[in-house]
């Protein structure tokens, strides 16, 4: 008999904020030690009070705007009661009855095709600490609790493992190359809904959850197992399906039913008086979409049209930092398939040297965009922008100040740059006429002949500046 | 019975109740739970104080997270047999020991220590002082406020502590307030509620009586008025505190602070034993209805409810004081309570709290001045101090 896979899935996402969700606590994207990134409300101290980070309110909407999912203007928390060590304060607080986004929709596309997925909700929440066991005793390590997580929940529309890894997939690279999350190990955890039947029936099989899983490879592996363990039971009778929530072995690679003190608990939500509803209006809706980055999608069509490679598209779209250099340099005059060779090639292959990652670049904007440009007008060659880089990547060392202080700059003679600019114009006698009867683009024949005959040297707008200036005489 | 848990310095003059938080000094709540805890920061409202050059003399025993009728049921404290139950801050004022003090007001323990005292207590319009450092219990409901022996006084206090602040979530955005205790209330229009004042005793009637007898000397218009619903008030409001404070004290397991019993094998135990040790029956009656009112099944037709009876409530009184300026009602129905057994508390304080329960469901401010309780619209503060004023006896 032909069976049909039906598969949901919760995806918790740690956001990219500076602080956690409900108090002033920073550093806990990488802590040094236990309890390092802790104060009295993220341990659960008597007095502290949760007060709401707007930034986790902007990137949850942000995420869901990206889902095309509808805003809700109107948003709450609830609290979630139960008891663990790793809970300081025996409660999550969460979002039960209005979660800030609702009715998505996500298009996954695998070799079977293309398939909407729609998205549920998606809602707001805390993080909780972390147990560390230790010889007869067990520690508490509170540097994760209160970290901002969302969750995004699907309807139940995958039919396929495929289609569920290629969504987590586009998942990650959308909320990594837009700076949401860091969606580094472990900051991505799915629980997985999954039923199976028959070919061509509407009704749904029994249901089975399989809880927190952090890699793309144990979910499609579990999803596997689980779908084949359905078939064989509603196949071969070999056991009695019940709707149970299960964990999945990476070592055995089996699912195994989890006790039921951990899935039969009374939760006894209630909304949070501590926190008061969340009001998004028109003007910060407005604001948020303003700000929100540019999809994957978008992103990749926009560095396309620029030129730059399929592999520097990928590389880029992995990493934010790169990208948001990119597009700052771009904005500040750089020719975007330029800076994204000098971005990807040469600082990369520095900081390969150095034992350095693409994130770990540390050139502002600014800076690159002042060596792109110097290079570009010949006042400074490429060995010396190497160098520069390098002081730059390895010792922190400014940019200008560390050409102008090493000499690295050449000087370019402005009356040779002119004499150039008058040859063209008495070479081109047809252009000038055709430029000064309003024919706009003729003066790019003009300043074609320049360019030519410097060889690049010398800055391309001071020059077309020139240009038009003994034009108008 | 004691009324300082630790004194602070002996020149203070605010006493502070043991629900509030004063940096590194042991603040447990009256509980064993919390017994050692010294919180590493102080309540906003006593650092304003501070600030101010107010000093703290000392912290007050409270019963074990207020809960009680006005703090008889404290780990720390106990009451003589005959003794009569009067609270501790409550009598520090009364005595002239200090001249302020700041309770948290909860469940109407503050407001029935100033009556059964004899001095004024003010639990303010919700959200007007910081909850930030009070050991919180019912967070929708529950207010700091001052005890002090006039109007005068608890309007100074207030001046200082009131007013926004941005680590309290629920804290309203206008940054001060005024308190003022001689508005020309002539012609103002007071009501008696009819149900409450018929349930008090002879003596506190005639008290009430003798207070809006001054009052109408002065030109205020006092009328009886008929209000049915306090007693369902109450109901919603006891499933509202219960809840809250069953989810408040949660985190109060054994595992990070405070008492931590000796005896447990593994951390199921850790939780039962520390907490069963550390609670006493009148909060482990308060989280069993707590836990029971928020359950799956009980959700819909106990804690929702609530829910929607303080809308409705709230609505109404919003109307009923279109006409009237204030309600007068006793604070509790005795003059005189005696030491009891803790497995009536629940009860008691249930009972008590029909007269108290509705400035903390819908967060009106209070003041309860003697066995006179003088309730507003929200912001009223300075009319209700005004009426209090106007029936204080000068030269006592
Ligand atoms: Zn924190």
């Amino acid at each position: 008999m032909a069976y049909e896979l039906v598969i949901g899935l919760e995806t918790h996402v740690e956001l990219n904020t500076e602080s956690k969700i409900f108090c002033s606590c920073g550093g806990h994207s990488s802590p040094k030690e236990p309890n390092d990134c802790v104060c009295p409300a993220c341990s659960g101290m008597p007095g502290m009070l949760p007060v709401m980070n707007k930034r986790v309110v902007e990137l949850a909407a942000t995420a869901g705007l990206m889902l095309n999912c509808e805003i809700n203007r109107y948003t709450t928390f609830d609290k979630k009661n139960y008891y663990y060590p790793d809970l300081p304060c025996a409660y999550q607080i969460t979002q039960l009855n209005h979660p800030i986004c609702v009715n998505g929709l996500v298009k996954v596309k695998t070799a079977q095709g293309e398939r909407d997925i729609r998205i549920k909700q998606i809602h707001m929440e805390e993080d909780a600490g972390k147990l560390v066991h230790g010889g007869n005793s067990s520690f508490v390590d509170f540097n994760r609790t209160s970290v901002p997580l969302i969750e995004i929940v699907t309807q139940p529309d995958f039919r396929s493992p495929e289609e569920v890894v290629t969504y987590l997939g586009k998942l990650k690279s959308m909320f990594k190359s837009t700076g949401i999350s860091e969606c580094e190990e472990g900051a991505m955890r799915c629980d997985v809904n999954i039923s199976v039947r028959e070919e061509g029936t509407e009704e749904f099989g029994v249901r089975t959850e399989i809880k927190n899983m952090a890699s793309f490879e144990a979910i499609d592996r579990a999803i596997r197992y689980e779908a084949q363990r359905h078939m064989d039971a509603l196949e071969f009778g070999t056991e009695e399906l019940v709707q149970e929530t299960r964990r999945f072995d990476d070592v055995t690679g089996k699912t195994s039913a989890m006790r039921n003190k951990e899935t039969e608990a009374d939760y006894r939500y209630f909304p949070d008086p501590n926190l008061m509803p969340i009001v998004i209006d028109d003007e910060w809706l407005e604001e948020i979409k303003k700000n929100k980055p540019v999809a994957l999608d978008e992103k990749a069509e926009q560095y396309m049209a620029a030129g730059i490679s399929d592999k520097e598209i990928a590389q880029l779209l992995s990493e934010h930092s790169a990208a948001k250099l990119l597009d700052d340099v771009v904005a500040l005059g750089c020719n975007a398939k330029d800076a994204a060779a000098w971005i990807l090639t040469d600082c990369a292959g520095i900081l390969r040297k150095a034992g350095l990652k693409l994130k770990d670049l540390s050139i502002t904007a600014e800076g690159l965009s002042y060596l792109i440009k110097m290079v570009q007008s010949g006042k400074l060659n490429r060995g010396g922008a190497k160098k520069t880089l390098i002081a730059v990547i390895e010792d922190g060392a400014d940019p200008i100040r560390y050409c102008e202080e090493n000499g690295l700059t050449v000087k370019v003679d402005d009356s040779m740059i002119e004499a150039v600019i008058d040859k063209a114009i008495s070479a081109n006698p047809q252009a000038v006429q055709d430029y000064k009867s309003g024919k706009e683009k003729a003066l790019m024949a003009i300043f074609g002949a320049c360019m030519k005959e410097l060889k690049g040297k010398g800055d391309p707008q001071s020059i077309r500046a020139t240009l038009l200036s003994k034009l108008k005489d | 019975m004691k009324y300082y848990a630790e004194i602070i310095n002996e020149k203070g003059t605010v006493a502070v109740d043991d629900t509030i938080l004063v940096k590194d000094t042991v603040s447990s709540a009256g509980s064993h739970i919390l017994e050692g805890y010294k919180p590493l920061f102080s309540a906003e409202a006593v650092e304003r104080l501070q600030q101010k050059g107010f000093d703290i003399k000392g912290k007050t025993h409270v019963g074990e997270f207020s809960l009680d009728l006005v703090g008889e049921f404290s780990y720390y404290n106990e009451y003589d047999e005959n003794e009569s139950l009067k609270g501790a801050a409550a009598q520090l004022v009364k005595s002239g020991d200090v001249k302020y003090a700041l309770g948290v007001d909860m469940n109407g323990s503050t407001r029935r220590a100033a009556a059964l005292s004899g001095v004024n207590f003010l639990k303010p319009t919700y959200g007007t002082v910081s909850r930030y450092g009070i050991i919180s219990c019912a967070a929708s409901g529950e207010q700091l406020g001052v005890y002090a022996n006039d109007a005068d006084s608890i309007s100074e206090i207030m001046s200082v502590i009131a007013g926004n602040d941005k680590k309290d979530g629920t804290s309203l955005l206008d940054t001060s307030y005024t308190y003022d205790t001689d508005l020309d209330l002539k012609g103002a229009k007071v009501g008696i509620v009819k149900e409450l004042l018929d349930k008090a005793c002879d003596s506190v009637k005639s008290e009430i009586l003798a207070y809006t007898l001054s009052l109408k000397a002065k030109g205020v218009i006092v009328e009886e008025v008929s209000l049915d619903f306090f007693d369902t008030v109450n109901t919603a409001w006891q499933i509202l505190m219960c809840a809250e404070t069953c989810n408040n004290v949660s985190r109060y397991d054994g595992v990070k602070y405070g008492h931590r019993s000796e005896n447990y094998r593994n951390i199921d135990e850790l939780y039962v034993n520390s907490r069963s040790e550390g609670f006493n029956f009148l909060t482990k009656t308060t989280i069993l209805y707590g836990s029971d009112v928020l359950s799956k099944t009980r959700y819909a037709d106990c804690y929702d409810k609530a829910l929607r009876i303080r809308r409705v409530v709230a609505e109404k009184m919003a109307e009923l004081f279109e006409s009237y300026d204030a309600l007068i009602t006793p604070v509790c129905s005795k003059n005189e309570y005696k030491a009891y057994d803790i497995k009536d508390a629940f009860t008691k304080v249930y009972e008590e709290s029909v007269f108290t329960a509705i400035a903390n469901l819908i967060g009106i401010p209070a003041l309860a001045s003697s066995n006179v309780q003088l309730l507003g619209k929200h912001f009223s503060e300075s009319t209700l101090l005004s009426l209090s004023k106007m029936g204080e006896r000068k030269g006592e």
